[in-house]
């Protein structure tokens, strides 16, 4: 039982570590330019569409993974200069229709390229395989990669942010946007920088979670949802709200999916017990973010803005 | 490869509107051509238009016009799009719905219309009992014989228990149900994930305690390919084996999962390879007509051409002219369906053999292998519910 208790708390992280990608590169954007990216879900399905295709081309998910992030940048490159730019200073229901709009695009236009049927993408040989924690237990290996590259995402923007001159602007930028212009910051170019920096995220995101999930049309839309609702609940422009949001989302929805029928098992029969379990389980993300929402409505990690 | 397809296309469409003819039958096709299960409704389109191209813009030697359109997977547009094929256009056959969710909106407008409906691909139970109706027919199979098939085979393989998941809807549901309706062994745990969900390590941590003998899951589309990626990743494949109904191991999904299904055992009512004359001609017309090999979908919407085809040539022509005529012609279901002996049930839903299969590689493509028949002539649960 502790085992099995273990193992699904390090699923838990997994998945944080994993909506941990997603969400920073979603939390920047919105914190930072004030803009709400639908079609943050589009680049991650372009990474993960990138990657299995040069995968497939060069025989090596390493350089698959490498090669697509050129790819991905010039994709969100476009998208920034032609579609983003303009609509900085419009209100936020602009910005989620063109944004939208640009989700339809990308679909249609992966699957006119594609066609519907997912791509073929599998855990590198290097990856593949379990390590053995215990001498009962082991846990894949590319999971484990997972939780590492999450935490080094993590480290490298916790140095960007805190350390080095263009993360202090990137700070001012988030707190006052006005103030940091006056000061002569060019914020076209920082603005640029950071939305291309965000869809890289997506597009890593999206490659590495193409060998354990479908690469198909529409892939990166469910997990939207979920990195909003981890940027909500750690905070809007906060990398560190960003990673602890993702963290408690991965592991309440794991958790609850692990154990929330068999607790109810306890006192309800097992048909009922599953049923409720089943719905509570989906909603428990939901709910808490609803509950920090009420007692904590700028999430747990608030930006200080400026008025 | 992908302009001879195109090619295809457009002459198929450029058929379809020359049998713009005077007495052309119309045919209303309302599928799913968008989105990730834009596949089935495409095969099933596709195989029905191959038969028409067959038999030189007719079915039975009588003149057709297809109408298709997506629905994509919006109940609301099936309706909108059935009523502008019912009233503006005067379709005499419905055809092409994929989805469960579209059929109940779809097929009882056609009906109320005075016209006929025959599903190539989703037969929800409601349909085959109290609701049945007699110009409603299914050419495909009653929804929950898909996992009847699959329960059937579990306990043919000697399994003494197993574990069983499936989205939390109606059709993971009835899945279950269907599942647990034949199979002889317990059950050890039910587990409800949700619809749309991409990461299993919570569910597949769950398998591995419990140590079932087998498990049965109806993930639909990329669920199952995300839960089949990472049921092997977990290192269960060898270890838990899986045994699936049809939908979970199209051609589609085991080119997308690869060698992760190897030796998969599955249930379908057609498969690629079986023996019969309809078919050796169907796999190679499509794949030379298409460039791309035929799935489950393809076979059905072709089997369906096939059984109107049948039923106009007995009529000469009329539909709704002879109602009972063509309802009578369809019900005889003369024609030579690539899946094997086919005939209708009393609730015109089809009585026919189920298959087991096997994931196999061949010459570096993975493929379901027939490896025997687990049931002959099944019919569904629901038939005696039927009043008609």
């Amino acid at each position: 039982m502790t085992q099995l208790f273990f193992e699904q708390l390090l699923n838990g992280l997994q998945l944080g570590m994993f909506l941990f990608l997603v969400s920073a590169g979603l939390t920047l954007v919105f914190g930072f330019m004030n803009i709400i990216n639908l079609a943050h879900g589009s680049l991650f399905m372009i990474g993960a569409y990138a990657v299995a295709v040069l995968t497939n081309l060069t025989g090596s998910f390493f350089v698959g993974l490498i090669l697509s992030f050129p790819v991905v940048a010039a994709f969100a490159l476009v998208i920034e200069l032609l579609i983003i730019r303009p609509l900085y200073h419009r209100d936020h229901l602009d910005q989620v229709l063109a944004t939208f709009g640009l989700i339809l695009f990308f679909n249609e236009g992966v699957s006119i390229v594609f066609g519907r049927t997912p791509l073929f993408l599998n855990v590198p040989e290097a990856l593949s395989g379990a390590i053995q924690i215990t001498e009962t237990f082991s846990y894949p290996l590319y999971r484990i990669t997972i939780i590492a590259v999450g935490l080094m995402v993590a480290a490298i923007l916790w140095f960007i942010i805190v350390k080095t001159r263009t993360g202090m602007r990137i700070r001012a930028g988030t707190t006052n946007p006005e103030m940091i212009r006056a000061l002569g910051v060019n914020i076209q170019a920082l603005n640029t920088t950071i939305f291309v920096v965000g869809a890289l995220f997506a597009g890593l995101a999206g490659g590495l979670s193409g060998p354990l999930t479908s690469v198909e049309v529409g892939m990166g839309e469910n997990l939207l949802i979920l990195s909003f609702v981890c940027i909500v609940i750690g905070g809007i422009g906060s990398i560190r709200g960003a990673l602890l949001g993702a963290l408690t989302v991965g592991l309440v929805d794991t958790l609850g999916r692990a154990f929330l029928p068999d607790l109810l098992g306890q006192f309800l029969d097992p048909a009922t017990a599953n049923g409720i379990g089943a719905a509570l389980s989906s909603m428990s993300v939901y709910l808490l973010m609803i509950i920090v929402l009420i007692f904590k409505p700028t999430g747990l990690f608030p930006v200080a803005r400026a008025a | 490869m992908k302009l001879k397809t195109l090619l295809a296309a457009t002459a198929l469409s450029a058929l379809a509107s020359v049998s713009f003819a005077q007495d052309a039958v119309k045919i209303g096709m309302i599928t799913t051509l968008s989105g990730p299960a834009g596949y089935l409704g495409t095969d099933v389109r596709d195989g029905f238009l191959l038969a028409i191209e067959e038999e030189g813009g007719t079915l039975g030697g009588v003149p057709v016009e297809v109408i298709v359109e997506d629905d994509g997977l919006k109940p609301e547009n099936g309706r909108a799009i059935a009523e502008r094929f019912l009233e503006r256009d005067e379709v005499e056959i419905m055809t092409g719905v994929i989805f469960s969710n579209i059929a109940p909106v779809v097929a009882p407008l056609t009906l109320r219309a005075g016209r006929f409906y025959i599903s190539p691909n989703s037969g929800p139970s409601q349909f085959a009992g109290k609701a049945c109706h007699e110009n409603y027919f299914v050419a495909s199979w009653q929804n929950d014989t898909l996992h009847e098939s699959a329960g059937i085979a579990a306990s043919n393989l000697g399994y003494k228990n197993a574990y069983i998941l499936a989205p939390n809807y109606q059709a993971g549901k009835d899945a279950l149900a269907g599942f647990k309706r034949f199979f002889t062994g317990d059950i050890v745990e039910e587990t409800y994930t949700q619809l749309g969900q991409t990461d299993y390590a919570a569910e597949i941590a769950k398998i591995r305690a419990a140590q079932p003998e087998m498990v049965f899951q109806f993930l639909p589309g990329g669920m199952g390919i995300n839960f089949m990626k990472q049921y092997d990743q977990a290192g269960l494949r060898d270890e838990i084996p899986l045994v699936l109904a049809a939908p979970s191991a199209d051609i589609n999904i085991l080119r997308a999962v690869g060698a992760s299904m190897l030796g998969v055992q599955n249930t379908s009512h057609w498969n690629h390879d079986l023996d019969n004359p309809a078919n050796i001609a169907f796999v190679a017309s499509f794949e030379e007509t298409y460039g791309r090999s035929p799935t489950v979908y393809a076979s059905q919407g072709y089997d369906t051409a096939r059984l109107i085809s049948s039923a106009l040539r007995a009529t000469g022509g009329a539909v709704t002219a002879d109602m009972d005529g063509f309802r009578a012609a369809l019900r005889a279901a003369d024609f030579e369906a690539v899946r094997g002996p086919f005939a209708f049930n009393t609730n015109n839903h089809p009585i026919q053999n189920w298959y087991s299969r096997e994931v196999v590689e061949i010459d570096g493509e993975f493929r379901n292998r027939t490896t025997g028949i687990i049931v002959e002539n099944h019919a569904d649960a629901y038939v005696g519910e039927c009043k008609m």
